[in-house]
């Protein structure tokens, strides 16, 4: 039962990648002028840009170059970046790990620090605790990501000097770990190798807060919600009526039942912290494909920009897909149909 | 007649209750009031020109430069408040085209169903299926780097949140006894739904307006501080925050704080309005 769920979910997720391949194609489509002008580079003449027009397939119907877009996706042609003159697939693979650990990390701080909150503002709602949590949010969310990270380098970086120089992930001091998942913390403790471990550490703590910052508000304000409709449900209020400990209601009844709401949630955070991962990743000189995406932007490098566009759109379809399937393991009550 | 001003009396009268009772609402009407009068009459009366280089460089603020001078020496304070009209009119002119974008959406798919809700609906949904900063940069880099561009980018990825409030509005109106009246006098579908039932949907909208303003304003300020749209020289808030962070590192602060604080201010100012206007217009609340 349970697996066939999970296969009627995987199938529903294909028409929306079809919608994002389509998006991805139109995009590739609008650009500007003649796409073959700026695929084939500045320094084309007439034969190569009719070249690289035929390569394309750009003398083609639409729907025959949509197909053959699509082949190319599927082969793993991708593209080749104008800037770094590698595949735009390799280039993006490459960058990602930093991408993820940077990510991921913060939506960890962001849930660890949003849901106590959340849970504190609803056991007293209209209290100062309260307000406090509202205008803590509130403050959070109106902070352009980009401004937070400035500010935190100047505090700790420039006034307090107590982290490293906000470039990369990793000081030169240190030596890069072997690659083994990408992820400099995991292969730091995979190797044990724990001096480049706390360097990968020192380096992530203010990015991963910057972003952290920005995605505690919707965490908050919906764990508040739900905490609250949960604490004046019945089954609450039984188990008062019954005597049990206060922290035993709330953390192993309210908060369980409060925490599913918050799950799907999760999926609007992650498009907030996706899009926000690019800011953060250019104030912190972070070599992801964030990064990546605004040095092709500011080049004119399409095939980078609309790659890293298709994958982080793939990315956030993936995300949403785990988000469900978790939920569904969580929640016995749940079918993927309602 | 004069029930309607009875009816209109007792809006005011409830308007004056939640802001008398929520003084925080009166307070964001304020600061958008002085935001307003920054963007119009700013250019005006700032001291400096905002595009004028001096030869004070870097200079910390002081009496004569209040939030200091940046690395051409012109002057922070001038560039910042000048900026304010460029700001409101990039997220306002992205505002109001989703916001007409969405009510034609959303009422097509609310009020004729079927085949225009399938459409319009998988259609919004393949927007929302990308992270929209992101599907922001691609649009802006495949339509070409320039305001207009990262005004429809803008209205683009707001659209979805529209059409959605409008098309359940009016899907909920649409065989109400009053739309079948209307009907029968002989009013079109397209009257019935531009006159009376489109109506319906504004109060809400009004609060999705200003909740989505705020993020307007940070999507458009995060464009330009990734290089998109807005140019230099041109004082805009999110370029000043990037060229700023280039001397936080050797400790000139106010090249990129007072920009990213008058920025945040803004966005503050929609949230907080935001709330105060779902306050009013939120039957709920009331009493």
């Amino acid at each position: 039962m349970r697996a066939r769920l999970i296969i009627a979910r995987l199938i529903q997720a294909i028409p929306v990648v079809i919608g994002v391949v389509v998006i991805t194609f139109i995009l590739t489509r609008a650009l500007p002028g003649d796409p073959a002008v700026y695929f084939a580079g500045d320094a084309a003449d007439e034969a190569s840009i009719q070249q690289v027009r035929e390569t394309l397939g750009l003398d083609k119907p639409l729907p025959h170059q949509f197909l053959q877009y699509v082949r190319d996706l599927v082969r793993g042609d991708w593209g080749n970046s104008l800037s770094t003159g590698q595949p735009v697939l390799a280039d993006l693979a490459r960058r990602l790990p930093a991408s993820l650990e940077l990510t991921l990390l913060a939506l960890l701080l962001s849930c660890a620090i949003a849901i106590p909150l959340g849970v504190m503002a609803a056991t007293s709602p209209g209290s100062w605790k309260d307000h406090l949590c509202r205008v803590l949010v509130t403050a959070g969310v109106s902070l352009p990501t980009f401004f937070t990270g400035i500010l935190l380098v100047y505090v700790f970086y420039y006034l307090l000097d107590i982290v490293p120089s906000p470039l990369g992930r990793l000081d030169f001091i240190y030596i890069e770990p072997d690659s083994i998942t990408g992820f400099y913390l995991i292969d730091g403790a995979l190797t044990g190798d724990w001096e480049t471990f706390r360097g990968a550490a020192k380096q992530l703590v203010l990015p991963a807060t910057t972003m952290a910052i920005f995605t505690l508000a919707p965490i908050a304000r919906m764990t508040r919600a739900s905490m609250l409709t949960a604490l004046s449900s019945d089954f609450i209020r039984t188990a008062r009526a019954a005597g049990l400990a206060r922290r035993k209601i709330l953390m192993g009844y309210a908060l369980r039942n409060a925490l599913l709401p918050v799950v799907t949630t999760l999926g609007m955070v992650f498009s907030f912290a996706l899009g926000a991962n690019v800011l953060v990743e250019k104030v912190f000189a972070w070599p992801g494909i964030g990064s990546y995406a605004v040095d092709a932007l500011v080049a004119s490098d399409y095939a980078a920009v609309q790659g890293f566009v298709l994958a982080m759109a793939l990315l956030f379809v993936a995300l949403n897909l785990i988000i469900d399937l978790v939920y569904a393991l969580i929640d016995p009550r749940i079918g993927f149909d309602s | 007649m004069t029930t309607e001003h009875a009816q209109n009396q007792s809006f005011a009268g409830h308007v004056g209750y939640v802001l008398r009772a929520n003084p925080v609402t009166m307070l964001a009407f304020a600061m958008l009031g002085f935001l307003i009068i920054c963007a119009i009459f700013g250019p005006s009366f700032v001291p400096f020109d905002p595009l004028a280089s001096g030869d004070q460089i870097l200079q910390p603020p002081s009496w004569a430069h209040w939030f200091g001078t940046d690395h051409l020496g012109r002057d922070v304070f001038s560039r910042v408040i000048v900026a304010t009209r460029l700001d409101m009119a990039i997220s306002i002119g992205a505002v109001a085209l989703s916001f007409v974008a969405g009510s034609i959406l959303g009422c097509a798919a609310g009020f004729w169903g079927g085949w225009w809700d399938a459409v319009i609906s998988r259609g919004l949904d393949m927007i929302m299926a990308f992270p929209l900063f992101v599907l922001a940069m691609g649009i802006v880099a495949a339509l070409g780097n320039t305001v207009e561009n990262v005004i429809y980018a803008t209205a683009v990825i707001n659209t979805p949140f529209y059409a959605r409030v409008v098309r359940a509005e009016v899907n909920i109106r649409r065989e109400a006894g009053f739309v079948q009246a209307a009907k029968l006098a002989g009013n079109s579908d397209l009257r019935v739904v531009a006159l009376h039932i489109f109506p319906n949907a504004l109060p809400p909208m009004m609060v999705q307006v200003s909740l989505n303003m705020g993020w307007a304003v940070l999507n458009a300020a995060g464009l330009s501080f990734i290089g998109l749209g807005v140019r230099p020289p041109t004082p805009e808030w999110g370029i000043m925050v990037a060229e700023g962070a280039n001397y936080i590192i050797s400790g000139e602060w106010w090249l990129a704080v007072f920009p990213g604080l008058w920025l945040m201010f803004a966005v503050f100012t929609f949230n907080l309005l935001g709330d105060g206007l779902r306050d009013i217009v939120d039957p709920r609340q009331r009493r």
